[in-house]
């Protein structure tokens, strides 16, 4: 298959998760939609890796992976806190509060 | 690149003083203690190094006299960082242990990128940086503030690193290496399609770490927010580090198409020091105008990423140092401050001197006033750019959006001296004792003395 159909693929996911992060209200959807990001990147360099013969962007996936899930702990934590604060997730609630 | 092992093991002993030592006093001290090793180290890595680009562990780190100069000015900043907020740190809330040990984690991320070599490290060295950043800002657990900072931080920070990691995976698509000094050959011929919207990515995903408009939103909220004694960290130590990133990476890997981006550099150079600047007039408070005008600085800092010669690499230094130390100083006094408003600083000169003063010749330096060290910064980066050909409006624009910003410092300023006020400016039980007065007069002789002797910091 052509690298050029895995490029298609991982962008049109990319850009599925931009939307979602731009449009959705809920926190943890964002987050979801956030993960699906980094994943289309995941996609398209372990399909680059393939392309060029080179194992050094597998790596990288395991790296992206690793500081993924790091960043989905902090992620969480920081909405449990905010939960534990208003109540619920949507982001528009903190707009609200400020004023 | 000692440094970067040393901040990441002192990083977990002062983790582990949390367990260890009962009282905030100890930990302060270790803290202290463990900034001055930090210094120690990064001026022997400074003595190590030549100007030959010497490699680290297969390639992904590389050091020369430059990186080592600018990791020592970094160090020398943090040791002043924590040595002026070590008090105010402690206050935040019961985890003090874990607020330092942050801080230096924060560190290693920051000396990762002044010296990456591969697009590995600049991917790690960001998130190194910011990961430790997100729990800073919402350290405060009770205040809603604080919390929404976080959050906002957070959600902010992981979409940009989707734009960050996507850019990287299109520059390997384009050129089969994550070695940025070989992607340099991506010059000669016409570039491909995924090249040029890797770089696009790339701009998007640093400016918004750099809180560049039109990415600058949550800056404000953020700065804001995060507890004071955070936010001189976030404004100047962190975005001085991925300055150094954002510069390195398009000298060395993307200069051959500057004609490419160098119109979008120009874009963003002019929005935001057009938006930085003319959203700080109309602020009330003086945490908030601080956060925008932290937005102006970043527009002033972009010029180093346009011009690509030696110049630059100075400018890079002299405008940090001046620019982290100008930071520290208006916000050590702050953070003294009953309230922050503008009107909360009336008569401060008359109540407090020293901190006044100190005040007063870091706004100086911030606006960029001769005979401190931010004008000699913003000379070295228009000079720069202006070697490199820049269009002569953008730095008449520059100077312009400079003057304006002279208005809203001398705001506080005005305040301070020519205003009076019956009670005091300062919180009743802030700390403003000798050895803080001492460190701050420091701070403020370092302003004066690069403004005298600019060629201290690039030469030593």
């Amino acid at each position: 298959m052509p690298i050029q159909y895995y490029l298609y693929l991982s962008l049109a996911l990319f850009c599925t998760g931009i939307i979602g992060a731009l449009m959705r209200r809920n926190a943890i959807v964002i987050l979801m939609c956030i993960e699906l990001m980094l994943n289309a990147v995941n996609l398209l360099l372990v399909a680059f890796s393939n392309h060029f013969n080179d194992a050094s962007a597998q790596i990288f996936v395991f790296f992206i992976m690793v500081v993924a899930a790091a960043e989905v702990s902090i992620g969480l934590a920081i909405i449990v806190l905010m939960y534990r604060r208003v109540h619920s997730i949507d982001i528009n609630i903190l707009n609200r509060l400020k004023n | 690149m000692n440094i970067i092992i040393a901040s990441a093991l002192l990083g977990v002993v002062l983790m582990l003083s949390g367990v260890f030592l009962n009282h905030a006093k100890g930990k302060r001290t270790l803290a202290i203690f463990a900034s001055i090793i930090l210094m120690v180290v990064a001026v022997v890595d400074v003595m190590q190094n030549t100007n030959n680009t010497i490699l680290h562990f297969n390639g992904l780190m590389a050091t020369n006299s430059f990186t080592a100069k600018l990791n020592a000015v970094i160090a020398f900043c943090s040791m002043l960082y924590i040595f002026l907020f070590s008090n105010e740190i402690s206050k935040v809330g019961l985890n003090d242990a874990e607020y330092f040990a942050l801080i230096f984690f924060a560190l290693t991320g920051v000396f990762i990128l002044t010296s990456y070599q591969n697009m590995f490290m600049l991917f790690l060295g960001i998130e190194i940086l910011s990961i430790p950043q997100y729990i800073l800002a919402g350290s405060d657990k009770r205040n809603v503030k604080s919390n929404e900072a976080s959050l906002k931080y957070f959600l902010m920070g992981a979409f940009s690193t989707g734009f960050l990691l996507m850019g990287i995976t299109l520059i390997y698509g384009a050129t089969g290496t994550f070695d940025v000094s070989k992607m340099a050959l991506m010059g000669s011929g016409e570039p491909s399609t995924i090249a040029l919207l890797g770089i696009l990515f790339l701009i998007v995903a640093l400016g918004f770490k750099a809180s560049a408009a039109p990415f600058h939103v949550w800056t404000p909220d953020v700065y804001d927010g995060s507890p004071t004694a955070f936010t001189p960290f976030m404004a100047s130590i962190a975005k001085v580090a991925i300055f150094a990133a954002f510069i390195h990476l398009f000298h060395a890997s993307f200069a051959g198409l500057a004609g490419r981006w160098h119109i979008i550099i120009i874009a963003i150079i002019v929005l935001t020091l057009l938006i930085g600047n003319v959203t700080a007039v109309y602020q009330q408070s003086v945490k908030r105008m601080l956060a925008y005008s932290s937005i102006a600085q970043a527009g002033f800092l972009l010029f180093a990423v346009y011009s690509l010669n030696e110049i630059s690499q100075k400018g890079i230094l002299l405008y940090g140092a001046s620019y982290m130390l100008a930071t520290m100083s208006i916000f050590a006094v702050l953070i003294k401050m009953k309230d922050y408003t503008f009107d909360g600083f009336n008569g401060l000169a008359k109540k407090q001197p020293v901190l006044a003063f100190a005040a007063a010749i870091a706004l100086f330096s911030l606006a960029g006033i001769p005979l401190t060290g931010g004008f000699f910064g913003k000379y070295y980066m228009l000079n720069g750019a202006m070697q490199n050909g820049m269009p002569i409006w953008v730095l008449i624009f520059a100077v312009l959006m400079a003057a304006i910003s002279v208005y809203y410092y001398f705001k506080v300023i005005q305040a301070m001296y020519f205003k009076t006020s019956i009670q005091d400016a300062t919180e009743p039980d802030a700390v403003i004792d000798v050895p803080f007065k001492v460190m701050l007069i420091i701070n403020t002789a370092l302003l004066i003395l690069l403004g005298i002797y600019p060629t201290i910091v690039t030469i030593f």
